[in-house]
């Protein structure tokens, strides 16, 4: 009950909890507002694959709702899938998990990041985490009582992060560790010695890491190494991935965790207050996808790596300074060169030349002077938006 | 690289050499180099334009005519063959396994022409014994492409 003093109405917004009024609104919202207003809009805005889910997956989902799948399933998710997912990350990843207690079907990784943060964090506790990184890491831990702790990556090195630099950021207060490689939004991926280090920080300091691995099927040109699959690592890192980006499922929503038992069962205590589970044909379309949808996935990562090639290589040719992405589908060029900030640069750039890119301030303090230009995207639209930066940056250079 | 050149190719006949020297690695030169060779060697056989001829009112009668051939002395199911393919109305000839020996795929302006193609050049050729020709009443598909209600990508307005 909000208590009225007599004085003033309530208003709805009163209500809402100051925690959540304290969370920055998402900075890529605003362009999608002035972008869904526009005509003939080229979008490398939406960090989403632009393939549909392979016809097999979705008959697969079909044909179970037909024949009447339209039930609950157990809260940690179908056995089926989780013994094919344990099967998978054996093969994958090289790492065994058991599918009775140590894996938890998530809606999406999203989920998982949310119920990691909820399971682990007591009022207070740090969190580490990269910045630039992904826009919702920051939230999910403010929302579950913690506090989010920030290590700047740099051009100059990759968007890699030191190990020094996170053991610097440790404290008596710091409860985990959350890293997301590869990168969004820098298409960083880290390499197996520089992982390594941070395990032995971790180890050093008794904190938890816990590795959002949605990207690691989109690498090209380098192995993407799993964290928990470094030497002793596997029972203090909680695993998180999904379904959406290896076999363009964004849709169905479907994430897992993998880790140590106990964290696994208090987040899926926390899963079945909330969730319950999984929807039953998303878990039947996962369950398709593991068991045979590589071929497709292999295919959708070939077709990335061209359109890396023509995005990255584009951008450096009309003047963008642009690090190397290996890894998911972005690139993060440095434009600041142009003298403008990235908001200003990505707001320009959308109303005059009608080309969306998501401002590199966005994603953390360090990624101004950048913007993430998202290349799941049609290679004729990506020549396309590469012509109207050019003309953009040349009609901006002349003032 | 050079499969990946034609894998690039396949997909795109557009695709310019500056692109697929960005997409493989290789410079424009090789990548020109390797193209013409390809070319020349009859690798690559022809760079081609898949069209709905629905779309522009243009009439086309499709059939596939299983032919079956009677083996001749001598003479293989290569020469008879050839005979077939040699003809410009002949899209698309492949022996085959089954029933018949040879699958034609033919377009004409209409059924009549395709009627007497079959009467008056297929039928009178020399170890053709029969022929079973199927008109095509829809294309679904083509090529690989989906004729008509290919997939739009249909992303929803989102935050991430």
């Amino acid at each position: 009950m909000l208590v009225n003093s007599g004085q003033k109405q309530a208003q709805p917004k009163d209500f809402v909890a100051k925690k959540v009024n304290g969370l920055a609104p998402s900075g890529i919202r605003r362009f999608f507002d002035l972008l869904s207003s526009m005509d003939g809009v080229i979008s490398l805005g939406i960090g989403e694959p632009d393939f549909t889910t392979p016809w097999h997956i979705r008959e697969t989902a079909i044909d179970a709702i037909k024949k009447g799948y339209t039930m609950y399933t157990s809260n940690a998710g179908m056995p089926e899938l989780r013994k094919e997912l344990a099967r998978y990350l054996m093969s994958e990843s090289k790492i065994n998990y058991d599918p009775d207690d140590e894996l938890l079907i998530t809606v999406g990784v999203s989920e998982a990041l949310d119920l990691a943060m909820r399971a682990i964090l007591d009022p207070g506790d740090e969190v580490i985490m990269t910045d630039p990184c992904y826009v919702a890491y920051d939230a999910c831990v403010s929302l579950a009582g913690g506090i989010p702790v920030k290590v700047p990556t740099t051009e100059e090195r990759g968007f890699e992060v030191e190990a020094d630099d996170i053991e610097s950021a440790i404290t008596d207060k710091t409860k985990a560790i959350l890293i997301g490689y590869p990168a969004n939004p820098t298409g960083a991926v880290m390499s197996r010695e520089k992982l390594r280090r941070i395990s032995e920080v971790a180890k050093r300091h008794n904190v938890l890491v816990i590795s959002d691995e949605i990207y690691s099927k989109l690498t090209y040109g380098v192995e993407p190494v799993c964290f928990a699959s470094l030497p002793g690592m596997k029972e203090s890192t909680l695993y998180l991935s999904g379904f959406s980006k290896a076999f363009a499922m964004t849709g169905w929503r479907v994430g897992f965790a993998a880790g140590p038992k106990d964290i696994i069962a208090a987040m899926t205590k926390i899963h079945q207050y909330t969730i319950m589970c999984v929807p039953i044909m998303s878990q039947i379309a996962a369950t398709e996808a593991l068991k045979s949808g590589e071929a497709a996935s292999l295919e959708m990562v070939q077709d990335y790596n061209r359109r890396r090639l023509i995005m990255v290589t584009g951008l450096k040719e009309i003047g963008l300074p642009c690090f190397e992405p290996k890894g998911a589908f972005y690139a993060f060029p440095n434009i600041k060169g142009t003298g403008m900030t990235s908001e200003g640069f990505a707001e320009k750039l959308l109303t005059e030349e009608k080309v969306a890119v998501v401002p590199g301030n966005a994603f953390g303090a360090c990624g101004e002077g950048y913007v993430r230009c998202c290349y799941a995207t049609a290679t004729d639209e990506i020549i396309e938006a590469l012509d109207r930066m050019q003309r953009f940056l040349s009609k901006h250079r002349k003032r | 690289m050079l499969k990946e050149i034609l894998r690039i190719l396949e997909n795109d006949p557009r695709a310019s050499p500056k692109q697929i020297a960005i997409m493989t690695g290789l410079s424009q030169d090789e990548v020109v180099k390797l193209i013409q060779q390809a070319e020349k060697d009859r690798t690559i056989l022809r760079y081609k334009t898949v069209i709905n001829w629905d779309k522009v009112g243009e009439e086309q009668v499709w059939a596939l005519i299983g032919v079956k051939l009677t083996p001749q002395k001598d003479v293989g199911f290569d020469s008879i063959a050839e005979q077939i393919y040699r003809f410009p109305q002949t899209r698309t000839v492949y022996l085959i396994s089954g029933n018949v020996d040879l699958i034609v795929i033919i377009a004409g302006k209409s059924a009549r022409e395709i009627a007497n193609f079959v009467s008056e050049k297929l039928a009178a050729i020399e170890g053709v014994q029969e022929t079973i020709t199927q008109f095509v009443l829809k294309r679904y598909k083509e090529d690989g492409e989906i004729i008509d209600g290919k997939e739009e990508i249909k992303r929803q307005p989102m935050v991430f």
